[in-house]
């Protein structure tokens, strides 16, 4: 395996008047392109983090004297099937994709890939070849047949289980509301999601573990734990978040993907997936084109702000 | 170099044998016994043992999987739950052959039609041409498989009917000319599949290659042989070229990854019998089996394209070292 070495702009010299994070944010900022889509992001996301502000409907509510409408007054991007608000729909489409993807985000890329990869970099031998080894078979395991498998025996075992904690604890209303399914997609996708960032966190740490500073805090007595964390996570921060940003549209994706498939966030839980599956085949299309059309809108943009912003957040960090 | 192919050589097998077992476990792990679905209404538990015996499915999990890998390791992948009667074998290899035969038009039309693309545009960078084809192939680049086809196959097999709404035709179709000449042509039932599957990879591609090629513009030996006063198309094609494809090797791998879990939505969107519609067919029916021998091929696909490509690399580039980045 090849470790190309990324190379990252220095972060500025400790005292220097503007911190390395702000002068990344100040060169992004310079991106027009990377702003907009930022924007975009923004926008879709923030619509389904306040999706029970804004929705005039409910996600569920349904009107079967009005299915299968187009865009009017009453709904803006006309009803689906069984006569449900499509702009709602897509809010909370929007919501279950933002709370997906931020955990996994934060499970896979942040804790786990972070962790192994400064684990796997610092501490070398047995550790770093059984953790990269792990790391070779996870990369090798064919990923959309493993999440379809994953989550068709998972998904129900998991949801058994919720329902055992709803009947003995006060808690209620999760499997109704779907949420035990964001559990296994979410679980699925992390387990597949942290290779990538610990194979580049681990090659930057093997460079910088050779360095002075981390051996000065070695001679103070520092404990292996607060080198990783004081010393080491700092300067692969960048690589962190150029990583983030790279995967964030794949992630968001994939849930689309195995909603798509009916392994996914189950209803009556909003999805894009189960939005456009709803839409598509021909006659479908031919008949009703706004199913397909108005969740589509809003997949491809947010993918394409998602693409955009990937590519042009690399060039700053990169210093291009 | 020769220890580090050894060394990968030796993994593959470790490598087969977790992700094998992985997938074995998970598989078992599902909700629903399959025995009682095959033994019908026979509710005796003597009826269901013999089933289970039969099937394989008596003793511990690791004494299962130790006789499922013996039948693995000579081929033999057991019978079919759903499709009593039939074995695994018979079941998955002509639909890996559609499969197949489809992901490597898509894969032959990626990397035509995505390296011309991306050599244009680096040529006219500069001009408004080149940011023009990035935007539209970031574009492309961004809607969902699943989203390309319902329009398409709505445009031209119901507005136009010029094409078939899906399904399988196999290759090559004969197009009879006044009864008396044929002429061979693409089957039509393979235009819709091969577009919507290779409009992603194709865009990746030629971005890809754009990106090298202007960092390959910018380098010292371009400078000399354009100093030494070879013709521009000379350099373009005996200096540019050649180091543009590099980095186009390498994503081979992840282009055919690409292609084949875009063939999960094609292929069932399609119907096209395949082993992408037929994957989740069996995963949802719980077909053992079948998800085992389809995980376990596609592993071994996986696992051995990887060492390719890795390996080409280094043969294509002799700057890389290989085995000597680790330390």
């Amino acid at each position: 395996m090849t470790t190309e070495a990324v190379e990252v702009a220095r972060p500025g010299a400790i005292g220097s008047p503007s911190s390395p994070s702000r002068e990344l944010w100040l060169r992004v900022r310079r991106k027009r392109l990377a702003m907009i889509s930022l924007v975009v992001i923004a926008a879709i996301y923030g619509g389904g983090l306040f999706a029970s502000v804004v929705a005039p409907y409910s996600y569920t509510e349904q009107n079967l004297d009005r299915g299968l409408e187009g865009p009017s007054a009453d709904h803006w991007l006309g009803t689906d099937r069984l006569g449900r608000d499509m702009f709602s729909r897509i809010l909370y489409s929007s919501r279950t994709n933002l709370v997906v993807t931020t955990a996994v985000l934060i499970s896979g890329s942040l804790v786990l890939g972070n962790g192994l990869g400064l684990l796997s970099g610092y501490r070398g031998g047995a550790i770093d070849g059984a953790i990269m080894r792990v790391g070779d078979v996870f990369a090798s395991l064919p990923g959309l047949p493993m999440l379809i498998l994953i989550n068709a025996t998972f998904a129900p075992r998991v949801v058994e289980f919720v329902r055992w904690v709803e009947d003995h604890t006060f808690i209620s209303g999760l499997v109704s509301s779907g949420a035990a399914s964001y559990l296994t997609v979410f679980a699925a996708l992390s387990l597949f999601s942290w290779v990538g960032t610990a194979r580049i966190i681990r090659a930057q740490v093997l460079q910088l573990r050779e360095r002075d500073f981390v051996m000065a805090a070695q001679a103070t007595g520092a404990s292996p734990f607060r080198i990783m964390w004081r010393h080491l996570l700092p300067n692969v921060s960048n690589l962190v978040i150029l990583q983030v940003s790279g995967t964030m549209g794949a992630i968001a994706g994939s849930e689309i993907f195995l909603s798509w498939f009916g392994v996914g966030v189950q209803p009556p839980a909003a999805s894009f997936g189960q939005m456009l599956f709803e839409g598509s085949g021909a006659r479908t299309f031919q008949a009703n084109p706004h199913l397909l059309l108005v969740p589509a809108f809003f997949v491809t943009a947010l993918m394409f702000a998602f693409n955009l912003f990937g590519d042009a957040f690399n060039d700053a960090v990169r210093g291009r | 170099m020769a220890a580090y192919v050894i060394r990968r050589l030796l993994w593959l097998p470790v490598t087969l044998l977790i992700v094998t077992f992985l997938t074995f476990t998970i598989a078992r792990f599902g909700p629903g016994d399959p025995v009682s679905i095959a033994a019908g209404q026979f509710r005796d538990p003597e009826v269901l043992a013999q089933v289970r015996a039969e099937r394989g499915l008596d003793g511990t999990l690791v004494e299962q999987y130790v006789r499922w890998l013996g039948g693995a390791v000579r081929g033999d992948f057991g019978d079919s739950f759903l499709q009593q009667g039939f074995t695994v074998n018979e079941l998955i290899f002509p639909k890996m052959l559609v499969s197949a035969q489809l992901g490597f038009m898509a894969l032959v039309a990626v990397f035509s039609l995505g390296i011309p693309l991306g050599l244009i545009a680096a040529r006219l960078n500069g001009t408004w041409i080149d940011p023009f084809i990035i935007s539209i192939l970031l574009f492309l680049q961004a809607i969902p498989v699943l989203v390309v086809i319902p329009p398409i196959l709505w445009l031209f097999a119901l507005q136009f009917d010029l094409l078939p709404v899906g399904g399988w035709g196999g290759l090559v179709d004969i197009w009879w000319i006044g009864g008396v000449i044929a002429i061979p042509i693409p089957d039509p039932h393979l235009y819709i599949p091969l577009f919507s599957m290779s409009l992603g990879g194709f865009a990746g591609v030629a971005r890809l290659v754009r990106i090298t090629a202007l960092e390959v513009q910018s380098e010292d030996y371009i400078r000399t042989a354009r100093a030494k006063g070879l013709p521009e198309s000379t350099v373009q094609l005996r200096h540019v070229l050649p180091n543009s494809l590099l980095p186009v090797v390498t994503v081979v791998g992840f282009a055919l990854v690409g292609i084949l879990e875009g063939a999960f939505f094609t292929e069932t969107l399609l119907g096209i019998p395949g082993i992408g519609r037929f994957t989740f067919e069996a995963v949802v029916s719980r077909d053992y089996d079948v998800i085992m021998a389809i995980t376990s091929i596609l592993a071994a696909v996986f696992v051995l394209m990887n060492l390719a490509v890795e390996l080409t690399y280094g043969w294509i580039d002799p700057r890389i070292r290989l085995g000597e980045a680790r330390s």
